[in-house]
């Protein structure tokens, strides 16, 4: 039972559980700089533990075992270009594949919540699901640090999770309250955890790239040790500014990791209507390419762990997974349009990451059926409890228009839509 | 009070005090210790033109507010004639606007290592304009950094790199190529620190030259001053002194949020009298403060970069006429010092906006909107508007001196706006 595992998990060596268990859904301090927004909505703000693995979940007790290898292959063998692949073995632990399973559930749950959130009216605009993709996300983050910068477009919900964001933080977001990552003036496609060296978050397509390739720039600067992973889809991949931001990156031995996370649908485009070469991990000519299994978390992983390396000796390296998401482009594409449903379930059924990891636990007799089912249901509880507890944090207050225009405003003056009735002066 | 943290003298640079400024003035100031005390001559030469520098402290020393001493010696000023520049060399300085760019810059990098330069030319070329001139080997190729003709790829990187907390100065050779990278400006730069809520704050600079040169056409004359000025979230300084140059470029590089800074390649080359306290390594001038350049009572004439200079030489024509005009130098097209432009046109009742930009949303139009919502009442006539013509910049010689603000039109302006000029002809 669950209970059981829980009581089992309390009883094995384990680091000390935080105070936050798993069933606290409260957001943790952004950064140093918003310790006025704590004080602002106090009550649904407690101090987060500085998470030490790389899982958003590591205070779960699970009863897995730290110290035990286990060898797994990824599903296909890397496809190098320019460069000597990885090899396809790759060593892991119960405790890994735990995570991971319980990792991806929630981010699951938390996508397919959204989408009724959606479908209610209570999010609005936008809203790009990345259910089906999450493996890139898990597999990233197991083989980097928080140190390591990540930077993305608007398919952003579960990379913000995997960097240490929470539930409610996000639902928040999505619902424009004030608990959201960026106090509900953000929105779906502009999340950010500067702590975590999550920089977002980008509505444009393609703009990401040269941005992500100047946190390299000042990681270099800096001479630190760490990378950054600028993702983008396949339709971004044929932004010229991309190239631009390439050509740099390799001029200058940025230690630049371009993910191109190819779901094969640039919105309502397939890849090869838009792309001359959707060999995406070959565009960079001169720049090395990995083609990677997007939907196998560990091929990820032992990706990132590999590019990672080749970035700090080498400079730029890009890597393009092969995922799949299971919704359309947004909330407002249904998705089935230019592709077969029966693509759809097909993928489901073959390649599905989740189910890829709930296989390899099952066959390691890490744990049993129910006990992953149960952990579903407690992802899909964490879930509710979350989406419960954001709704019930207010709208932003109405002078909150006008704040963060500037860092710094010397007290200039700022209008609403009628400045003669509403004026404000920025701090 | 200004965002002039490292220095440890706070001056009051407000407009109400004497600053140097055009460069027909001279300056002549005798600094007894550093407690101050500026002792002003006056000229025993008629006609001479003085300025002085007042320290709050001189004001304060003498039991008089700033304001009043400043005013003091503003009536001391003679009416100005055609006389050379300098009697007193000793104590007067001079410096070209692109030694003031080339020393704030240089004095920026020194005082803060993660400030650099990115950009076209900026390093081994010693600057398409030569205003990063001997950056490169000082500073090294990690600080100085030359780039490939990518804008739009360049200006991303700035950016990110300013999202992880370096302060990055990039170089477009001038701002018609920004709007290769415009997208990187506004929706990377500007917007971020709002939609993330105060999480990602923006510290960079994007300088160059704006606006039009001599001859280089319609593709290489555009002002960006009103499309860069209406984003929140930005901040847009144009200096037109050296003085301006170095105390603006200093504080866009201190400022945490992103500036535009729009320079002028005609005024690269100009000559201005700088003050001591504007060599200091830790001046800066505030941002969102405009300067009276010249008081007057008659008619206000607002200006930026170039423009001022125009501005100041058709005062100095309607003065012949019996029109006292007051110039204000914006310096800050974002945010617009609207008390100052208000007040001043509270006094004068009457204004003349010049700019070189298109006529159409530019920033005179912006100014004449603020005016009439806040001092509507005090107008004695219409607002008047001097503008770059309303066409893509020709070429050739003639049409391009048609295509720009000259002296001449703000003359006829400022005419207009106190009901001095023959009423047009009826058209046919």
């Amino acid at each position: 039972t669950l209970l059981s595992f829980v009581l089992s998990a309390a009883l094995l060596q384990h680091p000390p559980l935080h105070q936050t268990y798993r069933f606290d859904l409260s957001i943790g301090h952004k950064t140093a700089d918003d310790m006025a927004l704590a004080r602002r909505s106090s009550n649904l703000l407690k101090p987060l533990s500085t998470a030490s693995s790389s899982s958003f979940l590591n205070r779960r007790p699970f009863s897995t075992d730290d110290s035990t290898t286990i060898t797994v292959e990824t599903s296909v063998p890397f496809t190098g270009h320019n460069c000597e692949p990885p090899s396809r073995s790759i060593d892991t632990t119960p405790k890994e594949l735990m995570t991971f399973f319980t990792d991806m559930a929630l981010m699951r749950r938390m996508e397919i919540a959204a989408d009724s959130l959606y479908k209610s009216k209570l999010i609005r605009g936008f809203c790009h699901l990345y259910d089906g993709q999450e493996a890139v996300s898990i597999g990233m983050e197991a083989a980097i640090t928080k140190k390591d910068c990540i930077i993305t477009a608007y398919r952003d919900h579960c990379i913000f999770l995997g960097r240490g964001g929470t539930l409610l933080e996000s639902f928040s977001e999505l619902m424009g309250r004030q608990a959201g990552c960026s106090r509900g003036k953000g929105g779906s496609m502009h999340f950010y955890k500067k702590d975590a060296c999550f920089f977002g978050g980008h509505g444009i397509v393609g703009a990401q790239v040269p941005l992500g390739c100047g946190l390299a720039f000042a990681q270099k600067y800096r001479k630190e040790d760490h990378v950054t992973f600028t993702m983008y889809g396949d339709g971004a991949a044929n932004q010229g500014q991309l190239f631009e931001a390439l050509n740099m990156a390799a001029l200058w031995d940025l230690p630049a990791i371009l993910v191109c996370e190819n779901n094969h649908y640039g919105m309502g485009t397939a890849e090869w209507r838009a792309a001359k070469s959707p060999a995406y991990y070959k565009r960079g000519d001169y720049v090395p390419g990995l083609k990677v299994d997007g939907m196998d978390a560990f091929a990820v992983k032992q990706a990132c762990k590999f590019a990672k390396e080749h970035a700090l000796k080498n400079g730029p390296i890009i890597l393009e997974m092969d995922t799949y998401r299971y919704h359309g482009h947004s909330m407002s594409d249904p998705g089935s349009t230019y592709r077969t449903r029966d693509e759809i379930s097909g993928v489901r059924q073959e390649r599905d990451p989740i189910e890829r990891i709930r296989k390899l636990i099952l066959a390691h007799d890490i744990a049993t059926e129910k006990e992953l089912k149960d952990i579903e249901k407690l992802a899909r509880k964490e879930v509710d409890e979350a989406i419960a507890k954001a709704k019930e944090s207010p709208m932003p207050d109405d002078p909150e228009l006008f704040t963060n225009v500037y860092r710094k405003g010397f007290g200039v003056e700022s209008f609403g839509t009628d400045r003669k009735e509403v004026r404000a002066t920025l701090p | 009070m200004y965002n002039c943290h490292r220095s440890d003298r706070s001056i009051d640079f407000s407009h109400q005090l004497l600053l140097p400024a055009s460069y027909p003035h001279s300056v002549f100031a005798i600094i007894v210790n550093h407690n101050s005390f500026f002792f002003l001559f006056y000229p025993v030469f008629q006609g001479e033109k003085m300025w002085g520098i007042l320290s709050q402290k001189l004001g304060a020393a003498r039991g008089l507010s700033s304001q009043v001493v400043g005013n003091y010696v503003l009536r001391l000023r003679l009416a100005p004639s055609a006389m050379p520049m300098r009697h007193y060399s000793s104590a007067t300085k001079e410096m070209t606007v692109r030694d003031a760019l080339n020393s704030a810059l240089d004095e920026e990098m020194a005082a803060d290592p993660n400030v650099f330069v990115m950009g076209e030319e900026v390093g081994e070329y010693q600057g398409a304009y030569k205003i990063t001139k001997g950056l490169l080997d000082k500073y090294g190729p990690e600080r100085v950094v030359d780039t490939p003709i990518t804008e739009a790829g360049f200006a991303g990187i700035g950016v990110g790199s300013a999202y992880h907390g370096l302060r990055p100065v990039i170089e477009f050779m001038t701002f018609n190529f920004s709007m290769q990278a415009i997208d990187h400006i506004i929706n990377s730069a500007a917007k971020s620190n709002y939609m993330s809520a105060g999480q990602i704050n923006v510290p960079i600079v994007f300088r160059g030259p704006n606006g039009p040169a001599a001859g280089v056409g319609a593709q290489h004359s555009q002002c960006y001053g009103a499309w860069y000025g209406s984003v929140p979230g930005l901040k847009v300084l144009v200096p037109y002194s050296s003085e301006d140059a170095r105390g603006l470029l200093k504080a866009a590089i201190r400022d945490p949020d992103p500036v535009v800074f729009l320079e002028n390649e005609l005024l690269y080359g100009e000559t201005f009298p700088i003050s001591a306290e504007a060599l200091d390594s830790s001046f800066c001038l505030p941002i969102g403060k405009a300067k009276i350049e010249r008081e007057g009572k008659d008619i206000t004439i607002t200006a930026f970069s170039k423009m001022v200079g125009y501005a100041l030489k058709a005062a100095e024509i309607l003065e012949k006429e019996g029109i006292n005009a007051e110039v204000i130098n914006l310096r800050s097209i974002r945010p617009l010092d609207r008390a100052t432009i208000n007040a001043s046109v509270r006094k004068t009742n009457r204004l003349v906006t010049v700019e070189e930009g298109f006529p159409q949303h530019g920033v005179g139009a912006e100014i004449c909107a603020t005016v009439v919502e806040d001092s509507f009442g005090y107008l004695d006539a219409p607002v008047e508007r001097i503008a770059g013509a309303d066409v893509p910049t020709p070429y050739a010689a003639n049409l391009e001196r048609m295509a720009f603000p000259q002296i001449e039109d703000i003359v006829r302006a400022a005419k207009r706006a106190c009901y001095r000029s023959v009423p047009m002809a009826a058209s046919a």
